[in-house]
């Protein structure tokens, strides 16, 4: 095995090891998607209609609609918490020593964001056994489809996540994160609604939610779990996590919080 | 004058400001193989940010670092495959065993299975703390845990170990076994850097660099800084602090 692999590993171990010895992290997890298939789903089933649009075949409930969604919104959670806690203090430790491996800097911090999109997935697939067990099951081979998607649309968030933590000083904490960028994400997207829904009340507000990367994120897992190919959604998904990447490897700079500190 | 392939780590007119503050000064000094160098300096006075240089979390503009005939800004990482560092913070993962710990960081040397599991034993045994290997990181008391990270900076088998002030915030018996191993290291033909503010952790025989302000005010044996007094006395007239122990 090159070491490169080698190191890929080694740190994915370590990122999953670390999750699942912190039972709480694990449920706490698990109950933000959760509350919002319990509650808000149960709120949003009877003021909602939705009419028959791709992939579904047939009329459905909400909470089988805001599935997909609120597997992209574990995901951008992950995504934002991994990726500033790269940045600011909390894990400055763990990152100047893993910035002591001779390799190439961009390669560890591919390898950590790879590491945060396996834990996410795990988190995906137990939320999706709960939501089965509630009776809102997919395509039984979907859950295996998803998979490959998830990492992508897991890559792609874990990427903005880096770029605004390298690039955006003032979003020093998890709140401004939480109000700037996680919640416009998520609800100027498709998790909770469909974009023709939106259209009817604002046009331009589904333009911009058909210009969110989460959308596609999201639209990519839905298709993925009933089986199908959304190219486009793919397409959008792939092209953002590449911006994303090279533009925060090119913006990360591990001694900015150093500077910061010893500059203030 | 040292033979040059001796020379484990060499650190040439280094420079470095924080915006218009100057950190270091034009830092020169070397460190041989098999030697204990003391870099002491009382708080601020730059020890932290030459780690972070010679770690290249930051990068020096001006002057010139080597590891083991490596340069750090041109060969970047067979650089640092030479060395190793205990940071001054904790670097652990609490909720992992020893093992797991130590295997995480083979992993960043790009070292796995049995060459891992080896050199991992190795750097346990070197330190004593091969029966500790199964427990996890949090039930280690602060010796221990600092033990472990510098048997964790040893499983690549560097030319030479950093330790940024390693027994801060450790009581007086665990500073004083964690001293006494790696001037062991040092003996052993390890090149040994070694950042304090306490003189008491320094022997007459190991090299010192005093460090204050950013600037080099001694370069030389312990005995020799001392001079007639103690080192502490020397240190305190040196730099004009009260901080030493």
């Amino acid at each position: 095995m090159s070491i490169y692999l080698i190191a890929l590993k080694a740190i994915v171990t370590r990122e999953s090891l670390r999750f699942f010895s912190q039972r709480w992290r694990f449920v706490a997890a698990l109950v933000r998607p959760l509350v919002w298939l319990l509650v808000f789903a149960a709120g949003f089933r009877a003021a909602l209609g939705l009419s028959i649009i791709p992939p579904y075949q047939t009329y459905i409930t909400y909470e089988v609609y805001i599935v997909p969604g609120l597997c992209g919104m574990i995901q951008l959670f992950n995504g934002m918490q991994s990726s500033l806690s790269l940045v600011y203090d909390q894990e400055m430790g763990a990152m100047r020593l893993l910035l002591t491996s001779p390799l190439p800097r961009g390669w560890l911090l591919f390898c950590k964001l790879l590491a945060g999109v396996v834990v996410s997935i795990a988190q995906i697939w137990v939320f999706l056994a709960l939501a089965w067990a509630m009776g809102i099951d997919m395509e039984p081979l979907g859950y295996l489809a998803v998979l490959p998607v998830l990492v992508l649309t897991g890559l792609m968030l874990g990427a903005l996540g880096l770029l605004i933590s390298s690039t955006i000083k003032q979003l020093e904490n998890f709140a401004g994160v939480m109000n700037f960028v996680i919640f416009p994400m998520f609800f100027l997207s498709s998790a909770l609604y469909p974009l023709w829904k939106m259209g009817e009340s604002s046009p331009l507000l589904r333009d911009i939610c058909a210009f969110n990367p989460f959308t596609h994120a999201v639209e990519a897992i839905r298709f993925a779990l009933y089986l199908q190919w959304n190219g486009a959604a793919m397409a959008w998904t792939v092209g953002s996590f590449v911006v994303f990447l090279v533009l925060a490897l090119w913006g990360y700079d591990p001694a900015r919080a150093l500077m910061r500190r010893k500059t203030r | 004058m040292t033979v040059p392939s001796t020379v484990a780590l060499s650190v040439e007119d280094v420079r470095f400001h924080y915006g218009p503050k100057q950190a270091l000064g034009g830092v020169s000094f070397t460190v041989e193989a098999g030697t204990f160098r003391a870099l002491l300096g009382p708080n601020g006075a730059g020890k932290s940010t030459l780690f972070s240089l010679l770690t290249r979390l930051l990068v020096a503009p001006e002057g010139r670092i080597s590891v083991a005939g490596h340069d750090l800004a041109k060969s970047p990482r067979a650089a640092l495959a030479r060395m190793g560092v205990v940071f001054q913070q904790p670097t652990l993962d609490l909720d992992l065993s020893v093992r797991q710990s130590l295997h995480y960081f083979a992993g960043l040397h790009g070292m796995a299975g049995k060459r891992a599991g080896v050199a991992i034993d190795a750097a346990l045994d070197r330190l004593g703390m091969r029966e500790r290997a199964g427990e996890t990181v949090r039930a280690l008391n602060g010796g221990h845990r600092r033990r472990m990270e510098i048997a964790r900076a040893l499983i690549h088998d560097p030319a030479v170990l950093l330790l940024d002030e390693p027994t801060v915030g450790l009581d007086a018996a665990s500073r004083r076994a964690i001293t006494a191993h790696v001037h062991d290291l040092a003996a052993g033909g390890m090149a040994v850097l070694w950042a304090t503010h306490l003189v008491d952790e320094i022997k007459d025989g190991d090299r010192v660099v005093v460090l204050h302000r950013g600037l080099i005010l001694a370069d030389a044996s312990a005995k020799e800084v001392a001079g007639e007094g103690s080192l502490a006395d020397a240190f305190l007239r040196m730099t004009g602090e009260e901080d030493a122990a």
